[in-house]
């Protein structure tokens, strides 16, 4: 392909290519020991039992293996004792947009979200660094009882709410990075939503890293009470460094009676990002999650969001896409625990590996004994685009008893010869073809993300498959 | 040999091998000792029941006491071209019709002595991958005998080589072993028939080894039935040269657990492995098998297709791997497998996995659990078959569909039949 139609992979990630000189007013140096979390807990003023849980978590964190067992090596790359595990501006939360300090607002300006939009947003929780720099709860949402605060704010103004679920969908001894997360949390989402709400507008987060060797830990819990019903959207854009970084987030959602919750993530962090991420929900009868996944950037992505089908008539589904471009790894996948009759999930998986990209499908679907009318369907479709591209799926299906139907269907296959030729003589150029091909391999899926997502979706992965052909 | 020698801490007596043999069995004792047992956190022993591999409770088998009786319930297939009897790891009984020239079938300790280059070249040089490197040690050290059978090049053995291993005695462990070797264009049909003379608890190792060479044609089939209280592993590696074409069927009737690994390397341009399985498990059985078909070549085929049907309280474990290496290009592979649930209380885990570093495959696994088909049931029973026997029905058809697969009529029958008498039919 001719070097002028061959931008670099990394020329979409320049527009967040930038840094200011930020003046850190809370630091906790590099490292992790007990006074580090005892300084974070100080610096937020976590009342006792939030203290008490972060020791539990770092207790947690020094016990647990990394997975190496199963998973990729390259996690003998991170170096614990270099990153920061606490960073903020020591600012409360922000109710307007003047009380926003200059150089945060430059930043929103540069990442392309015009003041304008920010209007139509239900609310705009910003996460700049650990600290939730910027939030703001449209009136209407507020008016509806919803609540939507930043995770320090959620625990010490309204424990009696949150207190009972957080930690409960995934305790921190899940996994030594939800307990990790557990130690050293800040930043995130707290939202409640009371029954019978439906909240019209999705909610959305934007987070940003904009540190050397600065780990992220963000922790989100969502609750929809009975019937309520609530989307949340979450995307990320990082600036480049020259070392790793370290993203480590727990998601909780819990859904009551009929609750319907819809978690959306586009993940663009950049390449030397490990994102190591636990994501788990708990639905109770009759109620839906289902979250929507889609991984484009980092070094390491490993993420398995999950569903607990705890009800009667449950349902859980993910809904992933990912694409692993030169030098990546998106090891994600998917986790469904089926605990009542009549509980259906389905799974349906795209990815895509270009270069030396290496994409990874992890399943586990559960149906436990003496369970009646479950359902599970999964689908792992991966695409190849070059010969150095690489592709695994590792599902585990555990049934037991009689009663249930579970499938597991994956292929491999790449784009064919004849396509491209029958695109190109229709006047496309190959990249123009490859690219035509990619977005109709993925479009089912992409058309399942809100509209402005589904715009940048297509755009990304326009811009990651140009100069991947010849 | 005193029925007391625990097979997990006593050095192995010394058989009728060549020096050279008891210094590998030697070392292979050495390995074994220095391995850890499998632990729960081993992904390849992942679901598996890892109490049934403590190994220390069996001891080394005493000969057989009534080798006659034995051979003569060793009645397989009709019309075969040799027979081998094992009892307890020693030869009870061979026989031999019309074996095309050049043709051998001996057991395994005489093949090391008059055919030492031929055996050192295949026998148990494959790396042991899918978790059992320990157990392949100790059945390499404890190996007393075996089955040879060598095709020379272009020659095709027309009727069936059937291979018996018998084990008896309380607690009592036996390491039978298969090594086929055909060369260039050669052809050939072998069973390996596993069973307890008695309804005894016993351990069996046992390791088969198939060798294809270019363009050369192998069905093998494996017929376990051992006693429901046997603890058995069986452990295969199959390699195929350019053009070859394997075939291989495992039926397991019998054991409490049974570890089954079966490792195929598509070594040459246009190789071609199938792998069958028919599992009907009940009663507290477990049955873990993990395979792995590794494509080093271009334009090669795999096809796994397992079939498991649960009753009472057993258990299945299948974990499959598909690689396809840099090199192998327009690959084809398949891997299926489905579990058929008969009863609330069993338990189906399934792990298909795909590991693609190649582009330009064609690549599909699946893994389905079900249950029976309500409305086939309801015709049967509409037609006055009773349901007990119709739901067997149903079973043996879809074992039947694996069975098909076999591109062996006469053999087709004849498992047809025993697995018609397993299932009461």
């Amino acid at each position: 392909m001719s070097t002028e139609t061959k931008p670099d992979i990394d020329i979409d990630r320049s527009v967040g290519d930038f840094r200011y000189e930020m003046d850190y007013a809370y630091d906790a140096g590099v490292g992790l020991t007990e006074a580090t979390i005892d300084y974070i807990s100080d610096v937020k003023g976590d009342p006792d039992w939030v203290r008490a849980f972060r020791k539990e978590g770092y207790r947690k964190f020094l016990e647990k293996p990394m997975p190496t067992n199963w998973a990729t090596k390259d996690l003998e790359n991170i170096v614990f004792e270099n990153i920061r595990y606490y960073l903020a501006q020591g600012q409360q939360p922000k109710r307007s947009w003047d009380e926003v300090p200059e150089d945060i607002k430059k930043t929103f300006e540069r990442l392309g979200i015009p003041e304008q939009e920010r209007k139509f947003l239900a609310g705009v929780e910003a996460q700049f660094d650990s600290e939730a720099a910027y939030s703001n709860i449209k009136a209407a949402v507020g008016e509806q009882g919803v609540i939507f605060v930043g995770s320090t704010e959620g625990l010490k103004e309204h424990p009696e709410i949150f207190k009972k679920w957080f930690g409960k969908v995934i305790p921190s001894g899940d996994n030594k990075f939800s307990a990790l997360n557990s130690a050293v949390f800040s930043g995130g989402s707290f939202i409640y939503v009371p029954p019978g709400v439906k909240v019209k507008h999705p909610l959305q987060a934007y987070f940003r890293i904009n540190a050397e060797n600065f780990g992220q830990f963000e922790r989100t819990l969502i609750i929809a009470d009975e019937g309520a019903e609530v989307m949340y959207m979450e995307g990320c854009t990082a600036p480049k460094f020259e070392t790793s970084t370290l993203h480590s987030a727990v998601v909780e959602l819990v859904a009551m009676k009929g609750a319907k919750i819809q978690y959306v993530t586009v993940q663009n962090w950049s390449s030397n990002v490990f994102n190591l991420v636990t994501k788990r929900g708990l639905a109770h009868e009759d109620a839906e999650i289902k979250w929507i996944d889609c991984n484009i950037g980092s070094r390491l992505t490993m993420k398995y969001p999950g569903v607990v089908m705890k009800g009667k008539g449950a349902r859980g589904e993910v809904v992933s896409i990912a694409l692993a471009g030169d030098g990546q790894h998106q090891d994600t996948g998917a986790k469904m625990i089926h605990a009542a009759d009549n509980t259906t999930s389905n799974i349906i998986s795209k990815s895509i590996s270009l270069g030396t990209g290496r994409s990874t499908y992890r399943g586990m679907v559960h149906v436990p004994k003496h369970l009646k009318g479950c359902k599970n369907n999964t689908e792992c479709d991966a695409l190849l685009i070059n010969t150095h591209s690489r592709t695994d799926t590792y599902p585990a299906i555990s049934v037991r008893g009689q009663g249930n139907a579970v499938q597991h269907e994956a292929s491999v296959s790449q784009i064919s010869a004849e396509q491209i030729f029958y695109m190109q003589q229709r006047g496309l150029s190959e990249a123009a073809a490859m690219s035509l091909a990619v977005n109709g391999f993925v479009n089912d899926l992409v058309q399942q993300f809100p509209m402005e997502y589904s715009v940048e979706l297509k755009r990304l992965i326009d811009l990651e498959m140009e100069g991947s052909v010849g | 040999m005193s029925s007391s020698h625990s097979v997990t801490t006593l050095a192995p007596t010394p058989a009728h091998w060549p020096e050279w043999f008891l210094q590998e069995q030697q070392k292979a004792w050495d390995l074994f000792q220095s391995l850890p047992l499998p632990s729960r956190r081993d992904e390849p022993w992942r679901f598996a029941n890892i109490k049934a591999t403590d190994l220390s409770g069996f001891s080394v088998a005493s000969p057989v006491k009534d080798a006659s009786a034995l051979v003569s319930r060793s009645s397989g297939l009709a019309d075969l071209s040799a027979k081998l009897v094992f009892g307890n790891d020693s030869l009870l009984h061979s026989e031999a019709a019309g074996l095309p020239a050049g043709v051998l079938v001996l057991p395994l300790e005489k093949a090391a002595k008059e055919h030492e280059g031929l055996f050192k070249k295949s026998f148990m040089t494959a790396e042991v991958r899918l978790g059992s490197k320990k157990f392949a040690a100790l059945h390499k050290a404890r190996l007393c005998t075996g089955s040879f059978v060598y095709v020379p090049k272009g020659v095709a053995v027309q009727r069936p080589i059937e291979i018996w291993h018998w084990a008896e005695g309380e607690d009592s462990a036996i390491f039978p072993h298969t090594l086929i070797v055909l060369e260039e264009g050669a052809t050939a049909t072998v069973i390996d028939r596993f069973v307890s003379s008695r309804d005894e608890r016993s351990l069996a190792v046992a390791v088969n080894d198939l060798t294809l060479g270019k363009g050369s044609r192998l069905s093998y089939v494996g017929v376990q039935e051992w006693s429901d209280k046997a603890t058995a592993f069986h452990l295969n590696t199959t390699e195929v040269e350019k053009d070859g074409n394997s075939t291989a069927l495992q039926m397991n009737f019998g054991g409490s657990y049974i570890r089954g690994e079966s490792d195929s390397h598509l070594l040459g341009e246009g190789s071609r492995s199938v792998m069958l399985s028919i599992n009907p498990a009940s009663g507290e059985r477990e049955i873990d098998q993990r395979t792995f078909q590794d494509h080093f070549a271009p334009r090669a085929t795999s096809d796994l297709l397992y079939h498991n049907a649960l009753s009472d309280s057993s258990k299945t474990i299948f974990a499959g791997l598909i690689k396809v290496e840099e090199a192998a290009h327009e690959t084809d592979a398949y891997q299926k497998v489905r579990n058929l649930m008969l009863s609330d209380e069993a338990e189906a885990n399934s792990m298909p996995g795909l590991e693609i570093l190649a582009d330009n495959v064609r690549c599909t696994h699946g893994a389905t659990s079900g249950e029976l088909n309500e409305d086939e049931l309801f015709y049967m029973m509409a037609r006055g078959i009773q349901p007990k026997q119709a739901a067997q029905l149903i079973v043996r058809g879809f074992f039947g569909t694996v069975l098909e697969r076999l591109d062996h009529p006469s053999l087709q029958e004849h498992l047809g039949a025993i697995l018609d008498r397993k299932l009461d039919l």
